[in-house]
């Protein structure tokens, strides 16, 4: 079988890596729908057809993160969901509005589409402010005080912020003509969210603990880990300056508010792993104090290694098929 | 109330809900699949009418399913943590495989299912289709694996009081599976088979006469004439089973009370925990001894073997699993005849001459799959009480330490969307009945569309 210690190690990985692909991939579908007031119902339409085929295999990443929380991790599974019941609960409660209302707007009497819309919308505030408020809480070690909610508080407004801006960046990448230039205006406010997002984790996170204090402000680490600021800090210049001169000639460029988001999440992503690890609960479980028996795991990863390849490989041939700009959703 | 109480309350509205609608996409998957190839054999409009159609209410009951199902997924954590911690070794790997093998799958080619037929090959969206269908029944699979092993655990044993595996063979192929699955693939063909009849027959009423509702309405009707024979005979032989391994359940389900023999089926019965006995019954003398044990006077297992010698209660509520195997029982038997009725009008005169009142029933009837669906679904889970998992783990050793004050909430609030959810569902499918399954947006048409790629594509 596999090596005990590796093994913990490998899964903490790989739910990073579904972590992070959740928050890029259902990000962007989220922030569209976070836009939806600030667009007119033409232009939702052709927002929601820019989704349409993605949202479904987006959100599965949540479920395989979830999944892997729960049979890798079953003992932190329990203690971090019992924390944050409340949250979940409204992200699930937002989730179902918005996978319900993306279905029913298109279906349901034509009188019914504007609440639906509502629905969408208010689905997506909901699970994106409650996702923000649960990273907040996280990062500040899972205890319900005043203080510690009110930064989940910011958190959360920050987050959601940040869906709205890589959301603009894939309307910008997927659409053209009015609604491509509506969405560089959003995507010029949207981009403080994200500094401000950034700006707070990466300023309270060394203040919770001694430990990751010293993981970043000791020699050599602080100069190792210097490049994450800098890179993050050079991707926001060059965002704001591409942002002014959008929409150019030929559509150049138009891909570079969502890959230059993509790029400043991965980097704060990163920059939490690297805080974080090895523990899973905060400053109380490491991830070997909180991983199931070796054999559970090992029959899992087999499984893993022979069909993420094949996921990933029709994920990509699933946007391979839709590239382009979105044109009508229609069954035909 | 207690936290135990409304977590139980909490999971059960969540999964009735969200069993609603796997159990329309399982089967539907296969018949739209089955719609598609008919037209690429015949060419005739009446089956991409009845694929356009029954792809909508797929879409909507996709999503239906996909949502809830992300919340029971997360209600493993919320809920009941100890579960994960006692048996996490096998439900694990298991809801592991679901997530890998199925969810992906379905996920990912739905989007092309859905909307790629005008962007890929006809034979990559036949093959998008099948795989979607594949997929709805590989997640089927899976999480009936992993609940039929809580029903009847196998390859496994205690250590430390966790549950580590022995043999995976063992716990896949557990004693009460493939019963389930098959009983729980046949309740999916069924209530599809109920729905496109009825949904058809409504139309019909309304004074629809395209050629996709007549040949709708065949279909329903045959698909669920061939398929209720099987399923009465395959809720037999998981009756027969059940008798095996979990007699108590089938015990309440039968509101037996003595271990003795010649055992009556009881049609109604008022089952009292209080004596111990049914207040008032009515019943088929030593009907169930043959059913159970074909042969009039075979001795079938009573609940009273089942009280501890301290008087702890070890078998199930009587009266709600007694009740709900009836209604399901019932609907089986409803279905058959109005089926196989059907079935012998349509060959007296024709699936376009059908009386009005039998198509007033049948529209009556779409939905009876997921009453029966349910009511089987509540005998077996009450039927397994006081144990999560037989013998190994009871409900209450799972259930997590959350304020009562919290689950009441959120409780509220699930109840709050579900009905609001449920009566938009059934409001739009009959709402596109009466469309004849035509949306409101200017369809574009049926040819091929040109692929647009960034940059060429011309401002709108
Ligand atoms: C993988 C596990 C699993 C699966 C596939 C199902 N159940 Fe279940 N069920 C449970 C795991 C479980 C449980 C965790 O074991 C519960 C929660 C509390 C309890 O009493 O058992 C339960 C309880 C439970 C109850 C309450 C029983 C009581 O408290 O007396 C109902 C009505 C259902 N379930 C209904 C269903 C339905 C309609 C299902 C169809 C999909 C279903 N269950 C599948
Ligand atoms: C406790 C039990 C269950 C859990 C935790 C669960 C979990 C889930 C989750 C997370 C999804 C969404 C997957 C996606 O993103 O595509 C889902 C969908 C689905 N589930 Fe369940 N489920 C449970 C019970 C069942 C049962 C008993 C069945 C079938 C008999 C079933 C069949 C399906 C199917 C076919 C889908 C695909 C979506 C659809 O067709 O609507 N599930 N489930
Ligand atoms: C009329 C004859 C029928 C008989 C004798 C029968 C028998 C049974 C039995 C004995 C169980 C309990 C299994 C256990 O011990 O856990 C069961 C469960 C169930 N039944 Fe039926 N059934 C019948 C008809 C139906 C119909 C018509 C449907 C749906 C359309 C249905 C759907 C279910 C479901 C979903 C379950 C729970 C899943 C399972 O345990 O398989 N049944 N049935």
């Amino acid at each position: 079988m596999f090596d005990p210690v590796a093994l913990p190690f490998i899964f903490a990985a790989l739910m990073g890596v579904s972590i992070l692909l959740y928050v890029v991939l259902d990000g962007f579908d989220l922030g569209v729908g976070l836009l939806f007031p600030f667009a007119d119902e033409d232009e939702r339409d052709r927002m929601i057809a820019s989704i349409g085929p993605f949202w479904d295999a987006n959100e599965t990443w949540l479920v395989l993160a979830i999944g892997l929380l729960l049979v890798a991790f079953p003992v932190a599974h329990g203690d971090i969901l019992t924390a944050l019941y409340l949250p979940v609960a409204v992200m699930l409660i937002g989730l179902i509005l918005r996978g319900v209302a993306f279905e029913f707007r298109a279906k349901a009497p034509l009188g019914h589409k504007k609440p639906w819309d509502v629905a969408f919308w208010a689905g997506s505030l909901m699970t994106a402010l409650s996702q923000g408020f649960m990273l907040g809480m996280y990062v500040m070690g899972l205890e319900w005080t005043w203080a510690k909610v009110g930064f989940a508080t910011l958190t959360a407004g920050a987050l959601a912020v940040a869906y709205s801006f890589i959301g603009a960046g894939w309307v910008i990448l997927k659409t053209d003509g009015a609604l491509q230039r509506k969405a560089v205006d959003w995507a010029k406010g949207g981009i403080w969210g994200i500094v401000l997002g950034m700006g707070a984790v990466s300023a309270a996170t060394p203040l919770v603990s001694q430990r990751i204090f010293d993981k970043w402000f000791s020699f050599p680490e602080v100069a190792l880990l210097a490049p994450l600021p800098l890179v993050s800090g050079g991707l926001v210049v060059a965002l704001w300056y591409v942002l002014r001169r959008l929409p150019m000639e030929e559509d150049r460029l138009a891909w570079f508010p969502f890959v230059g988001a993509t790029a400043l999440m991965v980097l704060g992503f990163c920059g939490m792993a690297y805080s974080f690890y090895p523990y899973i609960v905060p400053e109380q479980m490491t991830i070997w104090e909180a991983a199931s028996s070796t054999e559970a795991l090992s029959i899992i990863l087999v499984g893993t290694l022979f069909v993420l390849p094949v996921i990933l490989g029709y994920t990509v041939l699933a946007y391979f098929i839709f590239r382009g700009k979105a044109t009508k959703l229609s069954y035909d | 109330m207690d936290t135990l109480l409304l977590s139980r309350i909490q999971f059960a509205a969540n999964i009735s809900f969200h069993i609603l609608f796997p159990t329309i996409t399982i089967a539907l998957g296969w018949v739209l699949l089955f719609f598609k190839v008919r037209f690429n054999r015949t060419k005739d409009r009446k089956w991409m009418d009845l694929y356009m159609f029954w792809v909508k209410v797929f879409a909507l009951s996709f999503a239906m399913g996909v949502v809830s199902g992300i919340t029971m997924s997360f209600q493993f954590g919320t809920n009941w943590p100890g579960f994960m911690e006692t048996v996490g070794n096998v439900a694990g790997p298991l809801l592991a495989y679901e997530v890998l093998t199925a969810f992906f799958l379905e996920a990912v080619f739905l989007g092309i299912m859905l909307f790629g037929a005008s962007r890929v090959p006809g034979w990559l969206h036949t093959m998008a289709t099948t795989l979607v269908a594949f997929g709805t029944t590989m997640s089927a699979f899976w999480i009936l694996v992993l609940n039929s092993w809580m029903h009847t655990p196998a390859g496994y044993e205690l250590v430390d009081g966790v549950v580590v595996a022995t043999d995976w063979w063992a716990i896949i192929f557990n004693p009460s599976m493939p019963y389930r699955l098959v009983h729980m693939l046949l309740a999916s063909g069924l209530t599809v088979a109920f729905l496109i009849a009825g949904l058809s027959a409504y139309r019909w009423l309304r004074g629809d006469r395209a050629p996709a509702v007549a040949t709708g309405l065949r279909v329903g009707v045959m698909l669920g004439a061939v398929l209720i024979p099987i399923q009465i005979l395959a809720g037999d032989m998981h009756g027969l089973n059940t008798l095996e391994h979990q007699p108590q359940k089938v015990a309440a389900m039968e509101g037996n009370w003595e271990t003795q023999s010649h055992v009556p089926l009881l049609l109604f019965a008022l089952p009292n925990e209080e004596t111990r006995s049914n207040s008032f019954e009515i019943g088929i003398p030593s009907l169930a001894s043959v059913i159970l044990k074909h042969d009039p006077a075979g001795v079938v297992p009573g609940l009273n073997d089942f009280v501890a010698e301290d008087g702890t209660v070890m078998h199930p509520p009587v009266a709600p699993v007694f009740w709900s195997f009836r209604v399901m029982v019932g609907i089986g038997m409803a279905m058959l005849v109005v089926a196989w009725a059907g079935v012998y009008l349509m060959w007296r005169r024709g699936a376009d001459a059908l009386p009005r009142p039998y198509l007033w029933g049948l529209t009556g009837m779409s939905f009876a799959g997921w009453g029966a669906t349910l009511a089987g679904w509540y005998t077996t889970e009450i039927g397994r009480q006081p144990w999560l998992v037989q013998g190994v783990l009871t409900v209450k050793e799972a259930v997590g330490d959350i304020a009562s004050g919290m689950v009441l909430s959120t409780l509220i609030a699930y109840l709050a969307v579900y009905a609001v959810l449920l009566a938009a569902y059934i409001g739009v499918i009959f709402h596109l009945a009466r469309r004849g399954g035509v949306l409101y947006e200017p369809v574009a048409s049926p040819g091929m569309q040109p692929v647009t790629r960034a940059g060429v594509h011309p401002a709108e």
